[in-house]
């Protein structure tokens, strides 16, 4: 097995830097590590492995030529299929859109990472449209989880999960509509950030649910995330939610521990439900930080309904013609949640969309009194593969709908979430880090602290 | 009629008017999607809110 493949992004970045390692050396590692073990996976869809091996190159020629390096020097990432790869057909985990001409320019996240010296190598499996929490995918199979390959990847952005806590790539790129960036963190045991809505440039990504959409990085520790979301950051014209803020490093805040932080536990909600794993994650990280205050998030059960809503409608509105034209060539779990969104009336999405004012203002006056609030990122670790249902608090529900729980009424309104993996056996499970908005660099600092303090890690899985 | 003949027809009236093409085979998954969609915004409709209450159909932090 690769050894450079569990590596972390900054430590690759320094090796490059210095010399030690040539950005074709890391490059060819990786391609290798895909050759074998994306078999396995089935994490990655494409390989853009002539277009990587010529960005290594122009990198070591910078480097022979005393040009600065930046802060992802010679670091192989991936996307998830719905980001514009040039070149490619943007799939977005669906059979329909592999008719589309290929991207004429890549998404501007991948061109920023790669500005900050980061190499693509490929696109990432995923759920069918994003609308998703299992990693399953009925045209080009589950995305599998690295630590029981018989196990969920989650989703929607499975691949993106396996492919990191696979040790194929340090660093890979999702999105996160109710969950997508959060779920695969915490069944695949990595790092992932959802940042606040309207942080990260979506354009040239194949949109879901528009006001609830948000891309993000996984990574295996919180330091990659911070360097790779610092390079992400800084508005973008061509998103229209994309606002227009001063960009505001988290990089340089990451070591300053926890000190003044106020920090609670979400309660209610969030505790019912939840499977034993679950609850001893969120233990075990509330303790790391001396947290044991409960607060409630108000009427989070209605929420998470008016989120539920949202999506099946704005999804419906996003591919109506698609289900007139090509009703067959959807996933069916997709197809019929599609079409049970579009015939819901519009008073009643009126009515989610006022709520969300609603419980936006009340949650935010909870940031008055706190500056982190903690919650399970899942449920439960991961199911099995195809599995349907399971039993939350005592009742047997389907699973695909229910994974979510947790994070829909977090992304419902836009607030920055780290998701930190805690390595329980025999999985690990991750525990959802909430700050206020535009508080991305707080969430990563309690991210950074938990994991000098060794409460949380990516851990490795045992493949072969 | 029971509530499974209303939601039958609410399905078929819908899908009709919206140019759906619906195959009776996907019927039971799409009855149990509306079924539940429904019941969400149920609750979200029965939570009080003011006349001047403002929609966000785009999150402004």
């Amino acid at each position: 097995m690769s050894e450079l493949g569990f590596a972390k992004a900054h430590e690759i970045a320094a090796a490059v830097s210095r010399g030690d390692l040539t950005a074709r050396a890391v490059v060819e590692d990786a391609l290798s590590a895909i050759r074998n073990r994306n078999q396995t996976l089935n994490a990655f869809t494409d390989v853009t492995a002539e277009r990587a091996l010529a960005r290594a190159d122009a990198l070591d020629a910078d480097r022979a030529a005393g040009r600065p390096a930046g802060p992802l020097t010679g670091v192989p990432f991936a996307v998830k299929n719905l980001f514009d790869v040039k070149g490619l057909p943007t799939r977005a985990g669906s059979k329909i859109n592999r008719d589309r001409p290929p991207a004429q320019q890549d998404s501007p996240l991948i061109e920023r990472l790669e500005a900050a010296g980061a190499i693509l190598v490929g696109a990432l499996n995923m759920g069918e449209y994003a609308y998703d929490f299992t990693g399953e995918n009925a045209h080009d199979g589950p995305s599998r989880n690295p630590h029981d390959v018989s196990r969920m990847s989650g989703g929607s952005s499975g691949g993106s999960g396996s492919a990191v806590a696979g040790g194929l790539v340090p660093l890979a790129l999702g999105s996160d509509t109710n969950g997508s960036i959060r779920v695969p963190s915490s069944f695949c045991g990595i790092f992932g950030l959802k940042p606040t809505y309207g942080r990260l440039s979506r354009a040239r990504s194949f949109p879901f649910v528009a006001s609830l959409d948000h891309l993000g990085p996984f990574a295996r520790c919180a330091r990659d995330l911070a360097i790779s979301y610092d390079a992400m950051q800084g508005h973008d014209p061509d998103d229209e939610a994309c606002v227009d803020r001063p960009v505001e490093p988290t990089l340089p805040q990451l070591d300053r521990g926890i000190e003044g932080l106020r920090i609670a536990l979400a309660g209610g909600y969030f505790r019912k439900g939840a499977f034993p794993e679950a609850l001893q994650a969120i233990e075990r990280v509330a303790k790391a930080l001396g947290a044991s205050r409960e607060i409630e998030l108000p009427e989070a059960h209605r929420a998470r309904a008016a989120a539920y809503v949202i999506t099946a409608t704005e999804g419906a509105a996003l591919h109506l013609d698609r289900l007139r034209q090509r009703a067959h060539d959807f996933d069916p779990a997709t197809r019929d949640r599609l079409i049970a969104g579009a015939m819901i009336p519009a008073s009643l999405v009126v009515k989610a969309q006022k709520f969300r004012r609603w419980y936006r203002d009340e949650v935010l006056a909870l940031f008055r009194d706190v500056d982190v609030i903690l919650a399970p990122a899942t449920p439960c670790a991961a199911p099995a593969i195809g599995q349907q249902t399971f039993v939350l608090d005592g009742v047997e529900m389907p699973v695909r709908p229910n994974i979510g729980i947790y994070t829909q009424p977090i992304s419902f309104i836009g607030l920055p979430v780290a998701a930190v993996p805690v390595p329980l056996e025999p999985l690990p499970v991750a525990v959802q880090v909430i700050a206020a908005p535009w508080r991305e660099d707080i969430a990563l600092r309690v991210a950074q602290y938990l994991e000098a303090q060794g409460a949380i890690m990516a851990p490795r899985p045992p493949l072969s | 009629m029971n509530d499974q003949d209303v939601t039958d027809r609410w399905i078929a009236s819908s899908a009709a008017l919206l140019g759906l093409p619906i195959e009776a085979e996907w019927m039971p998954a799409i009855r149990a999607n509306v079924e539940v969609t429904f019941r969400m915004a149920k609750l979200v409709e029965e939570f009080p809110l003011e006349d001047e209450a403002e929609p966000a159909p785009v999150y402004g932090a």
